[in-house]
């Protein structure tokens, strides 16, 4: 099993620094402007001004040095009266992929779509216990769900772009919370999703044509472009290359590790291998359980849990 | 066990039979064809289609304010009972309140299923009585009530064609439900609930009871739809019935127009079809 590279924090740190737009508020402060405080002596009224605002970067800081973008405990789901996760307790990495493994059937979508309340579309579905977003409570009855899901974005096993041209499919998140004011606005943000998700090139000349006309990989990117262009914070992935050819596949992983950067990534996937190649950290889970979570290095070369050793090494599955 | 040879001898009998079951049903409707050819070809001039009826015997009649009548009230009919229809089927298929949603099911099943006549007096009663004369607007009113049903059960099963899929992607980017029905929903499912709107125009326009006692007919030509207006159906049954020679050859040309725009009509819903899925 070839260990997952793992990104040294201080190289993460240096890609903050270049031009790449970033995706969430705290990670733009993170580090860079400590070199204001080195410099000339300040007269009391900025320097309470700039206490101020170190206080409330502070606050964002220890968010991000947290460390987790998405806390899960003790999470219980039940479809109806089938009790399909048991006490989850899970944190989420900041900035980081962080991937969902297990045989099928074991609630790693489940769990996915418990993160950005997707099974509010099921009468059914009930979930208990606590997930929170940046430390506020997602399952709460005052929560705006249409905020919450536009931060936290979500890219489906097969892709379903809408039966509208590619500029539509990625202006639709964009128009609907009105997000940007002027036609340019819009025009540079399609732009840059369809940058952002490697597929520009491919598709700038037709940006009028119908999204059916792409194929298969360019349709899962541009289901990609279409969940950054609305900027959100996490991204979710439902097994997105389960549908792709290999070199599809390639493709959509590269684009995973460049997005690493700009947003928490959470990806459910059958492929161990996939899971070893994209991400920083693996949860295991085993029917509605979660077994170990862990760096993806240590699961896969040396995982704490017996089980976990037999699916990886494939005694079942 | 029957040997092979009998059971093939079974076979091909059974095939026959269903082979010249089918063949009968085509024989009536060409039948029925050639008699309204025949029978309506004698009257059809472009004089028929433009002229308003002239007294008996005298030539050059038309059914003019028929078709234009039949025209009115099946717009007025369509204008008030589409969207109504729409929204309904709307509602049937995106809401979750699924006890309720199939009482509403069966209740409008049923509706489908009542005789128009029953609707023509119902609309008679409810309109015609209280206001104390026929009009164009019972009429109408009469039709928006046949088509309702009939769009919402369509538009219904259009939408539940919609792949959960879409709308998944559509909340997932944070547009909120309504939103996502309208918006999406609705506009993937519009090519079927077009489809199914005009198969409904095309079944009222051929309904005679509901016009009946609503909005009547009128000799002359008339767009005013406070008072009774003429339709294809109703003159057509009133030209049957009427014991002059001239208005029963009439009343076959009529047929033959009827019958040939309703056919436009379906062939119109194919070809928008088939355009749609190549």
């Amino acid at each position: 099993m070839t260990p997952q590279k793992q990104i040294e924090p201080d190289i993460q740190v240096d890609k903050n620094t270049t031009e790449t737009a970033p995706g969430n508020g705290s990670q733009e402060v993170s580090g860079n402007d400590t070199t204001m405080y080195t410099t000339k002596p300040m007269s009391p009224e900025l320097k309470q001004g700039q206490t101020a605002k170190a206080e409330r970067r502070d606050q964002d800081n220890s968010k991000a040095t947290t460390d987790h973008k998405i806390l899960i405990e003790n999470v219980n789901f039940y479809y109806g009266k089938s009790h399909a996760l048991h006490d989850i307790s899970l944190k989420i990495p900041s900035n980081k992929v962080t991937a969902f493994i297990g045989p099928s059937g074991c609630g790693k979508s489940t769990l996915l779509r418990a993160l950005n309340r997707m099974h509010d579309l099921i009468p059914k579905a009930r979930l208990e216990g606590r997930v929170e977003l940046d430390g506020e409570d997602i399952y709460d009855p005052g929560t705006d769900v249409d905020l919450l899901r536009r931060r936290v974005g979500m890219v489906f096993q097969k892709s379903n772009p809408f039966p509208r041209s590619i500029y539509d499919n990625v202006a639709y998140g964009v128009r609907i919370n009105n997000l940007t004011k002027s036609k340019a606005d819009l025009d540079a943000r399609v732009e840059k999703s369809l940058r952002g998700a490697a597929l520009w090139e491919e598709v700038k000349d037709r940006l009028k044509t119908s999204a059916s006309g792409l194929s298969g990989g360019q349709q899962q990117r541009l289901c990609i472009a279409r969940a950054m262009a609305v900027e959100p914070e996490v991204i979710l992935m439902d097994e997105p290359c389960s549908a792709l050819d290999p070199i599809a596949t390639q493709r959509i992983e590269e684009l995973i590790l460049e997005l690493r950067d700009q947003f928490t990534i959470v990806i459910v996937t059958h492929n161990m291998q996939q899971a070893t190649r994209v991400s920083d950290h693996t949860a295991f889970f085993w029917l509605g359980k979660l077994i170990e979570f862990d760096t993806t290095e240590k699961i896969f070369t040396n995982p704490s849990n017996q089980m976990t050793e037999d699916y990886i090494t494939g005694r079942f599955g | 066990m029957a040997s092979l040879a009998q059971r093939k001898f079974i076979s091909r009998i059974m095939t026959g039979l269903t082979a010249l079951c089918a063949v009968l049903v085509i024989v009536a409707l060409f039948a029925i064809l050639a008699y309204i050819l025949i029978g309506g070809v004698r009257y059809l001039s472009l004089d028929f289609l433009v002229n308003d009826p002239k007294p008996v015997g005298e030539a050059h009649s038309g059914i003019r304010n028929a078709i234009v009548g039949s025209a009115i009230l099946v717009a007025v009919g369509s204008v008030i009972g589409i969207p109504i229809g729409v929204l309904g089927g709307l509602f049937l298929a995106e809401t979750e309140a699924h006890k309720l949603a199939s009482i509403i099911r069966f209740l409008i099943d049923n509706l489908i299923g009542v005789p128009s006549i029953i609707i023509g007096v119902f609309a008679w009663t409810a309109i015609v009585k209280p206001t104390g004369h026929f009009s164009g607007w019972a009429g109408g009113l009469a039709l928006a009530m046949m088509m309702a049903p009939i769009v919402a059960r369509t538009t219904e099963e259009m939408i539940k064609l919609v792949p959960m899929e879409l709308r998944e992607a559509a909340l997932a980017l944070g547009a909120p439900r309504w939103r996502v029905s309208l918006g999406v929903v609705l506009r993937t499912a519009a090519g079927g609930i077009g489809t199914g709107c005009m198969l409904a125009i095309a079944r009222v326009a051929g309904e005679t009871a509901p016009l009946l006692f609503t909005a009547l007919g009128l000799g002359y030509l008339n767009t005013n739809l406070n008072q009774p207006m003429a339709s294809l159906t109703y003159q057509i049954y009133y030209y049957a019935t009427s014991p002059y020679e001239d208005w029963h050859a009439m009343a076959w040309s009529a047929t033959l127009v009827l019958i040939t725009m309703i056919f436009m009509l379906n062939i119109a819903v194919k070809f928008i079809l088939r355009s749609k899925h190549s």
